[in-house]
Parts: structure tokens; sequence; C-alpha cells
């Protein structure tokens, strides 16, 4: 975590509410330990300005008009302190990739001095009635239209790609045009695990695999998986491939009751929608962390969201404990199994894959994870396509007036792409995914269907 | 433990990078673990082994520039890392980093410094460079002129000549400032600049070129602030060489530095020809241990500490700035395996006066055995299996030497070499046996 101070409440990041009712006591600027408000300046105070995060920001590489995270962050945070100082709009082109977290050298909580502007000017500056903010709140929200349209994949699928309703959808809301919508599964990932019998059919599974396996019948297996909203709505055959690998090891799965990770929401700066979020999510992993459950996510930016954002940005009973307990699917197999001993003995059909590093599996050290270990996987060949940004960062690329420059990072790893042996992209991050498949016209995989191809 | 190598680096800046090059060389597994971005990326690119040194041994005093690194060891003191390693280790260092980088460096011809111009205008002892530096070395007796660009406040080309005319380079040296071609926000990024010479935005190339003949004047060699490009600065040099009919050098410069970061990549990318695993973005915070050796480092991952194991260990942590050594208002210490730093009680010792005297912090460091073990307060070493390379050894004042690169690839090449044999050669025995 960063130098920062975590929140000890909730209403310093909602500063609409506190404005409105001031709090006489109330003093932005905390140089005491026995503050309990979110207090940046630790943070601010670090920065030596070297701008080695600005050299790292994809967005500054190719929108000159961009003034970089030092600014974003530290920079803007201190012209704050004057009276009447207001967010620069350009907050809003910032993608919330995080990369510059990661380039600090000094743990200056880049980040979080970002989401928490964002979440500032969204609440203050941003006009609620205006085009803008709706398609925003829209897109933020993507788990209530998936929701809606997973009640009818078919007439959703058609409907959403259907061109005068795009033209629309682009001069009305601001959507781009240029991107066909991700296909809605027939069946959502949650049906299929409840018409396959749920936990229990899982216990049994895992039973059997550790009987196998000649474990201990009754270990202390069990995980519970945040699928995120892409893998139950859009590509539950992500979720499927997770429940069969862990199931292999002798893991137990839940599915617990969850929402959106939140990951739109911050990059959006709606973090009340967030903080709604993260609230059933923490009360709902929090028990099973309590039970002996791990954390597990298939998803890059759900598991940066529950092991970073979510305390560097709210106070909810229990949120150290899940955030502690959170892991990557693959990181977290590394961790406890012998992974790379199963892998050098399992072979699959020959495969070519182009692997793109999505910005929040760097973020985690989990980057070089599915090269390491499908190096020694008989009959494959995984080509990292590069270190830079997929440029479409969640909702980002999706809005009409960002496009061209989400292409335009984009750029290098498309290139990187074509010239890789394999004709199938492989990602952690669904909407690094989307991306990949729409400047290559590639299939793209998760590693875990890789994993469970060879191992299952 | 499923996270297991022979040999585990901590620590990505240019020490670790080369120990575990090293010890790869050996044939061992080899994983290197940084918390960060490596910090090169603030680095200048050059590669100092040794500038400068005090007559008496025990003082370091940079009475003078050092002509000749290899002699000038033995006048070092014997704290100095230098004399645990000594000249071979020196050159077993750079031969690691040469065959690491090609020929995107120059230097390996002679044992003597070059003296590299620097963007402060003064002369700076090194033994490597890469080759765009190169033919702007001070030795060369050619008419020079420096190019800065206008809104870049880093480099003052007209004063920076100034500076050397001052110092008595042994050439005529002009400054001149000209609008950069392609107009962009007041304080762009440097990584722009090289970037729109790279795809000859709008023409920068020949743009650059015209403002700069105005100036040219008889000049034989003309220095640009170290941004001429990215992927093809070769190509975009070898234009302006040809545009300009004079030699055309980059001058090194402080963060963000293009050198810095395109000697990372240079790196980064021979750790992954050489099949040594890569993991960032999680801190090193502890470890376990039993009978005197280290089984596991412990990764912090937000809150979670994960054990990373392995045969040997090299700690390349960094000094005070990589945050290899910490300190607050009481003490010093290292704080992953809490190896014994020597300082004195009261702080006020601690730092000198004058701003670039011979402060004591600058040595602050893990005193190391003659196999780079870190000892404790007795001498003894305190792990068997722990060697330290780099800022994280104390003893030497980097900074005042001009030494930190070479410390730091002979110590890493020693230790990474050492951590790897000793793997490798109880494999062999094993297999005999």
């Amino acid at each position: 975590m960063s130098d920062a101070e975590s929140p000890q409440t909730t209403e310093s990041i909602e500063p609409n509410e506190q404005r409105a009712s001031p709090d006489p006591d109330f003093e932005p600027v905390s140089v005491f330990d026995d503050d309990s408000t979110m207090d940046l300046r630790p943070g601010a105070d670090n920065c030596y300005k070297c701008s080695v995060c600005d050299t790292t920001c994809p967005v500054a590489e190719v929108d000159d008009d961009f003034p970089g995270p030092k600014f974003q962050g530290p920079e803007q945070w201190r012209l704050k302190r004057k009276d009447e100082g207001e967010i620069d709009d350009s907050i809003m082109s910032c993608s919330n990739c995080m990369r510059c977290d990661d380039a600090c050298p000094s743990s200056v909580p880049l980040s979080q001095m970002h989401n928490a502007a964002r979440g500032e000017y969204v609440d203050e500056q941003m006009d609620k009635l205006s085009v803008e903010y709706v398609r925003n709140r829209v897109l933020a929200n993507y788990r209530t239209s998936a929701w809606f349209a997973s009640k009818v994949p078919r007439l959703a699928n058609f409907a959403m790609n259907f061109g005068p309703a795009r033209w629309l959808m682009e001069k009305a809301m601001g959507v781009t045009s240029e991107r066909e919508f991700p296909a809605f599964a027939a069946q959502t990932f949650r049906e299929w695990w409840r018409e396959r019998g749920g936990a229990d059919a899982s216990r049994e599974n895992a039973r059997a695999a550790r009987e196998r396996r000649g474990e201990a019948v009754d270990a202390e297996k069990k995980v519970a998986y945040f699928h995120g909203c892409y893998s139950n709505y859009n590509t539950p055959e992500v979720a499927k491939a997770l429940v069969r690998v862990f199931e292999s090891f002798g893991y137990e799965i839940v599915a617990p009751e969850q929402r959106c990770s939140g990951t739109p929401m911050f990059a959006n700066g709606m973090l009340a929608d967030a903080e709604r979020a993260a609230e059933v999510n923490v009360s709902s992993f929090a028990d099973l962390v309590e039970r002996g459950y791990d954390a597990v996510a298939s998803c890059t930016s759900c598991s940066m969201a529950l092991k970073q954002e979510y305390p560097e940005l709210f106070d909810i009973d229990g949120i150290d404990e899940v955030a502690e307990n959170t892991f990557e699917a693959l990181e977290y197999l590394r961790i406890q199994e012998d992974l790379e001993g199963q892998i050098a003995e399992a072979s699959v059909e020959e495969q070519a894959f182009a692997y793109h590093a999505p910005c929040h599996a760097r973020n985690q050290g989990v980057d070089r994870q599915a090269i390491e270990l499908f190096r020694d996987l008989d009959g494959v060949v995984v080509e990292d396509v590069g270190d830079s940004c997929s440029g479409i960062s969640g909702t980002y690329g999706w809005k009409e007036e960002k496009y061209e420059t989400s292409m335009k990072i984009g750029g290098d790893m498309f290139e990187h792409m074509h010239d890789a042996a394999g004709d199938v992209g492989m990602t952690e991050c669904p909407t690094c995914a989307m991306q990949m498949e729409h400047g290559t016209g590639y299939e793209i995989k998760h590693p875990l269907q890789l994993l469970e191809e060879a191992l299952c | 433990m499923a996270i297991r190598e022979d040999v585990l680096v901590v620590g990505g800046g240019i020490a670790g990078a080369t120990a575990a090059l090293a010890a790869a060389e050996t044939g061992a597994q080899v994983r290197l673990l940084s918390h960060k971005k490596s910090t090169l990326r603030q680095a200048s690119g050059l590669i100092d082994v040794l500038g400068a040194v005090g007559d008496n041994g025990t003082e370091v005093e940079p009475s003078g520039l050092v002509a000749d690194p290899f002699e000038a060891v033995e006048r070092l003191p014997n704290s100095h890392p230098y004399r645990v390693v000594g000249a071979a280790g020196i050159r077993d260092g750079l031969r690691v980093f040469d065959e690491a980088v090609g020929d995107a460096y120059a230097g390996t011809h002679t044992d003597r410094n070059a003296l590299v111009l620097t963007h402060g205008g003064t002369v700076k002892p090194t033994a490597r460079y890469p080759e765009s530096v190169a033919p702007g070395l001070a030795s060369a007796a050619e008419k020079t002129l420096l190019v800065g660009f206008a809104g870049l406040t880093d480099f003052d080309a007209p004063v920076a000549a100034s500076h050397l005319d001052a110092a008595g380079v042994p050439f005529e040296v002009d400054g001149a400032t000209v609008p950069f071609p392609v107009e962009f926000r007041d304080d762009a990024l440097t990584t722009r600049l090289a970037k729109a010479l790279d795809t000859d935005e709008s023409g920068a190339r020949r743009g650059l070129t015209d403002a700069v003949a105005d100036h040219l004047d008889g000049h034989e060699r003309v220095g640009f602030p170290a941004m001429l490009g990215d992927d093809d600065r070769r190509e975009v040099r070898a234009e302006l060489e040809d545009r300009l009919g004079a030699a055309v050098f980059e001058i090194p410069t402080g963060p963000p530095s293009l050198l810095g970061l395109r000697l990372e990549d240079l790196l980064f990318d021979a750790l992954d020809e050489a099949g040594v695993r890569l993991s960032s973005g999680n801190p090193a915070v502890g470890y376990e241990a039993a009978d005197g050796r280290i089984e596991s480092v412990l990764v912090d991952r937000r809150g979670r500490e994960v054990p990373y194991a392995a045969d040997e260990f090299v700690l390349a942590t960094g000094g005070l700035v990589g945050k290899g050594i910490d300190s607050d208002r009481e003490s010093v210490s290292e704080p992953v395996f809490d190896c014994h730093v020597p300082h004195p009680e009261d702080r006020y010792d601690w730092s000198e006066p004058a701003a670039f005297g011979a402060h004591e912090f600058a040595r602050f460091g893990v005193v190391p055995d003659g196999d780079l073990r870190p000892t404790d307060g007795s001498g003894d070493a305190d792990f068997e299996n722990l060697r330290a390379a780099g800022g994280v050894l104390g003893g030497a004042d980097t900074a005042r030497e001009k030494s930190a690169a070479g410390v730091s690839i002979a110590t890493g090449a020693y230790a990474g070499r050492r951590a790897g044999e000793s793997v490798t050669g109880r494999e062999a025995e094993e297999a005999t046996r």
C-alpha cells in the first residue's frame, strides 16, 4: 500500500456532501498522525519531481495536451490548497491504468491521488445533466446493462450492434460506433454454476480430486471466486476454466453474491457508485475469508480493485482482511501448488499465442507469470508482445472523444501481435482482450483456458 | 513453498541486473525481484568505474581525476568494495556488461577513462558510454557546437558551453538555443521530443537541421541533449549528421533520462535472453532462515507475505536513495535482512557542513566479508548464502569517486557468479556422488 494514510472515514472522498454542511473543524491539510481523514500530504511530499511517472504514462505518450501523472497527482493536490482551486478537467483524460504507481521510485500514491481528484471533479464540477456525465455513468455501470441484456442475450446482441442504433449512440451519447459490442453469452456463468449444482457439486469434485492426488481428503482447500461481470455475462468459458482448474487441484469453490468490482466506476470518478458496490463485495467476501477462504479473481482489474483501490479509498469493515486474502487466479496456484512441475509434464496441441500483459497485472507483479509458466508447456509458444498499454482501459476506449487516443496507444501492441508467431491472442483482462481483437481480428484466450486444456 | 529458484536477486537496478546475468551464466535458474520500475530511468546511462580518488588511501578526497581506474583501485581504503573484488572483479563486471549491451556502448578499446561532456558543462571521467555519446568526447580537439531547445529548461547550451570553455577544454565550444521543430505545450516530456524525431513527425529532422544550420559556422561536431530518437535513434543521428555535414552526439541529461531508459531496455532484454525470470511490483520485506542459511525472501503483496525460495540470494536493493538502506532520526538500517550498518551514534556526525563535503552518510551500507557476504558487528557473515552488491554495500562514496555504476557491476557480477557457482557446484557434486 502507498505511504498515504488510508481513510478512516468515507466522508472525505465524498466532498459534495461534506462541503454542503461544512464541518468547522475540517482541516484538509493534516500533518498529525491522529487525524482520521484521508491525508494525501505525505504522498505529495514524497514527490521529488523526477518525472519518471510521466515517461510511463501511455496517454501522455500520444496526447501532448495531457499533462501527465505528476501534474494530476502531487502538483494538482498542491494547487488545490489555494483558495478556489479547481480540479483541472484534464483529469478525465487519465485512463486509470495505474502504471505511474509502479514507476514512482518514491512511493507517491499516484493512482490514489488521481482517483480522489477525479471523484472530486465529477462530484463538484461536472454537470450532472451533461451527455458526458450520463454516458460515463451508463458505461461505468456496465453490470446493470449487462444484467438486462443477459435476460434476452440474442436480442441484445442484435440490438447493441444494429447500425442505426450505434449511429444514434455515437451522436447522442458519445459512445464510439467504431467498436463492436461484445456478445452476451446465451447462458451466464452463474446460471451454469447453479445448474451444475453450485458449491455442493464443487465440494464433491474437489474431494475426488484430492483423493486422486493423494492429498488428505478433508484438506482445507477452499476459494471464493470473484468472477466479476465480464466472465459472468460475456465470457463464461473463462470462469468455467477457473472452476475446472481449481477443482482439479482439489479446491472447493464458492461463488458468493457480488457486484461490479468498481473498476469502471473509479475510472469515471463515480466513487459513490464504487463504494456501494465495494460494500456488497467486501461484506460478502469478508465472511468467507473469516471462515478460511481465499478470494481469487480471473480478471486482473477486479483483483487490483479488491487488493489496492478498496483499502486506499474506502473504509469498510473487513476491507483489509479481504485485500490481504485476494489473489489473481494463476498467482494463487503458483504460490500454493507445484504448477511449474505439473505444466512440465503436460502437453497440448501445437499452438502459438501473442501474449499481452494488462497494466493492472503489472502493478500486482503478475505480468510475467503466463510467459514464465507456459515456457515449459509442451506444444505451446507464448510470445510477449511488449510492454505497451493496450489503450482501451475499460470504458476509456469506448468514448467517442477518446477512441483515437485509445487506438494510438494500442498501435505498438497491434504491430507486435502481427509480428508474433501466433494468431491467437492471450491476456487476463477482458477489455484488453476486446482491444486486441478489435485491432487485429485475432481470437483472444485467457491463460486459465490454456491451463484447463493442459491440466484438465 | 512453490515459488523456488536456484538464485534469487533482490533489486532491479544495475547491480541486480548484472548479478542476475552473471548467475545465469553459471547455468543456475535465476529470478530477479524488484519493487518498482528500475531506477536506471534516473541514471545518466554512463558507466563510471572510478573517476576520482584521494592521495592518502583513507580519505576519499577527490584531489584529482583518475586516468586509469584499474591502477587507482590500489589507492582506495581497505573498506572499499573494490578492494574485495579487485581489478579482476571490475574487469569481469565490465565483461558481463559489454556482452549484455553489445555495440550500443563504446569504451571497450581502452582501460583509460574517457571524458564525457555533461549537460551542466563539466567533464566526467567514465569507462563506458552510449555510442551516441562517443563523438562528443572532450579528448577530441574538434570545434564544438552545443544545441539546446527553447522551453527545455534542463539544458542551457550557451551556459554549458561557457562552463566548458572556462574549464579549459582543448577545443573551441559555442552554445546555441533553437526552437524544437515541432510545437508542443510548455514543459513537454522529453520522450515526446524523442518520439517526434523518431517518427519524423511534421518533418522534425529537417526542421531541426534547418534551425541549427544558421549556427553551424565551421563547427565540426554538434551536441544535443540526449533525446535524439528512441527505437530509430541510429537512423535519426545518421540523418542529422548527413544533413549538417558534421558529427552529431548526445549529451547525457538528468531524469527522466533517455539514455537511462535505453540502458534499462538493453539490460532487461539481455536478462530475458538469458532466461532470467522477472518479478516486479511488490517489495521484499523480510526472510525465513534456518541454520545460518536463508530459505526464502518474503514479498509483501499488499498485506500478504509470500515466500520466494532459493538456494542462494543476492541483496542489491541500492543505497539511501534506492531505499536499500533506510534511516530515521536515531539510526541507519538495512530493512530486508536487518544486516549490520555501522554509523556514528550522533546523527550530527552523519554529514558535513559543506553540501559537497565528504559526508559520512555517503558511505553508509552493509559491511561485506571477503566473499561479499554482509557481516554482523563482529565480522562474521550473517548468512552463508547471502551476498550483497551495489549501493547497499558501504565504504564507497560513489558520488565523489564517480564510481556508482562500476561498483554495481563489479560487485554484482562477483556476487551473482559466486551465488550461481555455489548452486551449480553443489549440483555437480551431488551428481558425481
